[in-house]
């Protein structure tokens, strides 16, 4: 839970518009309503609503939960830049394109839920939120250090061979004396 | 297959019952306005169409009905309560009640979309029928006014408007349409708020919007009030449909056709809904006298991590292990209740939360409290419970596996207490002999406090030589590099390094095969009980575990698997 990002409302509110004004348009065509072009017109309105909307932004705090296959999506919103990146555009766009859909009854409800929609997204640009892409994260290698590039040319220091060869009667003697504390009591 | 039952018999049963009700009533209301006589004339005008907005109607009733009952914890705490002398699995279907909510939710959607639809083809069909587009019959029906002698059929009566804009000027000045309108575009704004992302993550607006139902219950009893749903009454001489429906012109001229008169259907929906909206009143009112009554501080105290521990004290408040109460803090909002789980045994004297940052209200509690003297008393609060889940039941099983996940640990940390209470004072309520936990945490930060009580529980077990009661295993899942290397280096130290506990932690998620494994090998006849906190989906491994190492035959171990759920 963190405070509160308006814009991940305004996109579910949104959503569900798109979706209310395709049916509604799709109702009013195929029932041939009066003024069936305004339902044409709200079916391909609602199609766009629903395909700019269906990416999530990702979130300024927390963990951001994708939709089902909505990378494609993602990429092609990413494609238009600032054009989408800025809820003020998002907010002006949804509130004009809500309004021919006041001009049926059929339509007229996803016209009120994407007005709303519109003004919860202004609410969001006014503090600043925007569009963030979910993108895969890449993953990232920790940098190795310098040294690997350059092994040591000599092996380490050793005691003459005759000191080397264990004496298999004498274990005192034979017992390899480190010249350093190898044991982890410091 | 018999573990299906055993664990889901009941609740398929319920959502059984529910559905076919739902079936019923569709297919029922349907025929009525498809095939009664008396909507003939109605169904001139507007064809199949009236029986699909009328069978949604009655669903919608039905659901709207049962929408406000789940959400009556007090209620069903009531209900619960009376239940405990019955079996398990009748206790925890009123558990399932936030799920039955949403389901009933979408019916209730889905009806109101097709009651919507259904309507938008009944109002273009009325008005093109009043424009005098459709036969003779529909026109005639049509041009029935509401004078001394007449009654009207169709509802629209005016036509001096552009056409197009006449279903919307309907729709938006009669009764029906304007509640319709203003109801659905509620629902609407109530599902957009209840979505999982936005209830997990900004849970005031969720709680907020979802207020709107006032309105939406409100708008919905009204709905019906314009009565525009049409039927044909009797008169004296009878209209004979059959006969005068090829001669509109003749209407009261001729003795076998006077004309037909009309009248709308009785609105029904209030006798649904009056019923659970006084429950829920009741519900509200019970909530607002658990708030005034006074709740005194014995402690308050600051854990690691930014975990406040309030130790609160309350006249006549019984507890049972692993519930939760609803808090609420007036300073910091008026409306918000928050629930969280009681972390105190039964056993003591006060019952006590731990509550975690995690949001704003939280945060905002926190800092207040951080602000109080020492041995002051905090700001006023109210509580509201406590209520009941799933694990009151864990003390009736013989063996029991208690696996909480991340903050699902706390209603663990008062199951333990409770637990240990009950051992050293040799309680014959106790029926369990063994329990096995399972801890599993991204890191312990925040739970530190839970560590310190495993830690003394472990010391007093030691003491006592019942070393064995309690198997305790915890699971660090979010391991990096550094922990590991960290653990390497101090292998040789008795106890863990990160916890402090004699038991080692151990990394990564646990195999749950061998676990189940493990405890079906150390208990073959015993009933096991299965208690999870945590995230869904370890709830569906767990539950498929459950199912997999449970035997049906009732001499050898099997597994039920309880959740809880918030």
């Amino acid at each position: 839970m963190g405070k509160i990002e308006w814009a991940m409302w305004a996109n579910e509110q949104a959503l569900a518009s798109g979706l209310i004004l395709l049916t509604g348009g799709i109702v009013g065509v195929a029932g041939q309503f009066r003024g069936w072009q305004f339902a044409a017109y709200a079916v391909a309105a609602g199609v766009f609503v629903c395909l700019l909307e269906y990416p999530r932004s990702k979130r300024a705090k927390g963990t951001s939960v994708e939709r089902t296959g909505q990378y494609c999506f993602t990429v092609c919103v990413k494609a238009f830049g600032p054009l989408t990146r800025n809820y003020y555009v998002r907010a002006f766009l949804h509130a004009a394109i809500c309004v021919p859909g006041g001009f049926m009854l059929a339509t007229v409800l996803g016209c009120v839920c994407l007005g709303i929609a519109s003004l919860i997204y202004l609410a969001a640009a006014i503090r600043g939120e925007h569009w963030e892409p979910i993108l895969p994260r890449k993953e990232i290698r920790k940098p190795v250090g310098e040294s690997i590039k350059n092994p040591p040319q000599n092996p380490p220091p050793r005691p003459p061979p005759e000191m080397r060869r264990k004496q298999a009667g004498d274990l005192e003697k034979s017992a390899y004396d480190n010249p350093m504390s190898v044991t982890d009591d410091e | 297959m018999a573990n299906c039952i055993v664990n889901y018999g009941f609740s398929s049963f319920i959502l059984f019952v529910w559905m076919a009700i739902n079936i019923f009533l569709f297919v029922w209301f349907y025929f009525f306005y498809d095939l009664g006589p008396q909507f003939f004339y109605t169904r001139h005008i507007l064809g199949s169409a009236l029986a699909w907005a009328r069978a949604p109607a009655a669903v919608l009733n039905f659901n709207c009905m049962l929408i406000l009952l789940p959400v009556c914890r007090n209620l069903l705490s009531l209900l619960r309560g009376s239940f405990v002398r019955c079996s398990r699995t009748m206790r925890k279907q009123l558990d399932k009640n936030l799920t039955f909510h949403k389901l009933v939710a979408y019916m209730i959607a889905l009806m109101t979309a097709v009651h919507t639809i259904a309507h938008l083809f009944n109002l273009e069909r009325y008005n093109n029928s009043r424009q005098g587009v459709y036969d003779e019959l529909s026109t005639a029906l049509s041009d029935l006014a509401d004078t001394e002698n007449t009654t009207y059929l169709n509802p629209i009566r005016i036509t001096n408007l552009d056409p197009q804009q006449i279903p919307t000027y309907f729709g938006f000045t009669s009764i029906a349409g304007l509640t319709g309108v203003v109801i659905t575009l509620a629902l609407i704004l109530i599902i957009t708020s209840s979505m999982e992302v936005i209830r997990r993550s900004y849970f005031e607006v969720f709680w907020y919007t979802h207020h709107l139902f006032i309105i939406f219950f409100a708008g919905l009893v009204f709905h019906g009030a314009g009565r525009i749903v049409r039927s044909q009454q009797r008169t004296n001489p009878p209209h004979n449909t059959t006969f005068c429906k090829d001669h509109p012109d003749d209407w009261g001229q001729i003795p076998e056709c006077p004309i037909p008169q009309f009248a709308g259907g009785f609105p029904q929906t209030w006798m649904y809904v009056i019923g659970p909206m006084v429950i829920y009143i009741c519900e509200r009112l019970v909530r607002f006298v658990r708030y005034m009554q006074s709740v005194q501080y014995k402690k308050i105290v600051m854990r690691p991590s930014k975990v406040l521990e309030l130790q609160l004290i309350k006249n006549g408040f019984k507890m049972e292990v692993g519930q939760y109460v609803f808090v609420n803090c007036p300073a910091i909002s008026q409306l918000e209740w928050h629930p969280f789980t009681m972390t105190s045994a039964p056993e003591e004297d006060f019952f006590s939360i731990h509550i975690r940052s995690a949001g704003d209200w939280t945060d905002k509690l926190i800092d207040i409290m951080k602000k109080v003297p020492e041995g002051a008393e905090g700001p006023k609060l109210g509580v509201d419970g406590p209520f009941g889940t799933a694990s009151e039941d864990v003390f009736d099983y013989e063996v029991s596996m208690l696996i909480g996940a991340g903050i699902g640990v706390t209603p663990f940390a008062s199951i333990l207490k409770s637990i240990w209470y009950k051992f050293k004072d040799s309680d014959p309520k106790l029926r369990t002999r063994k329990i096995y936990f399972y801890w599993l945490c991204r890191e312990t930060h925040a739970f530190e406090w839970f560590a310190d009580l495993l830690q003394v529980l472990e010391k007093e077990m030691e003491e006592r030589g019942m070393g064995d009661f309690l198997t305790y295993k915890l699971y660090l899942t979010g391991w990096d590099q550094s922990h590991a290397t960290h653990v390497m280096v101090h292998f040789d130290k008795d106890t863990d390094v990160v916890t402090g506990l004699k038991q080692k932690t151990h990394y990564g998620r646990p195999i749950w095969d061998k676990e189940f494994e493990q405890v079906r090998k150390e208990n073959p006849t015993s009933i096991v009980g299965t208690f999870l906190c945590g995230p869904e989906a370890l709830g569906k491994v767990l539950e498929k575990k459950c199912a997999k190492y449970s035997d049906v035959d009732p001499r050898k171990t099997r597994f039920y698997f309880n959740k809880e759920n918030f």
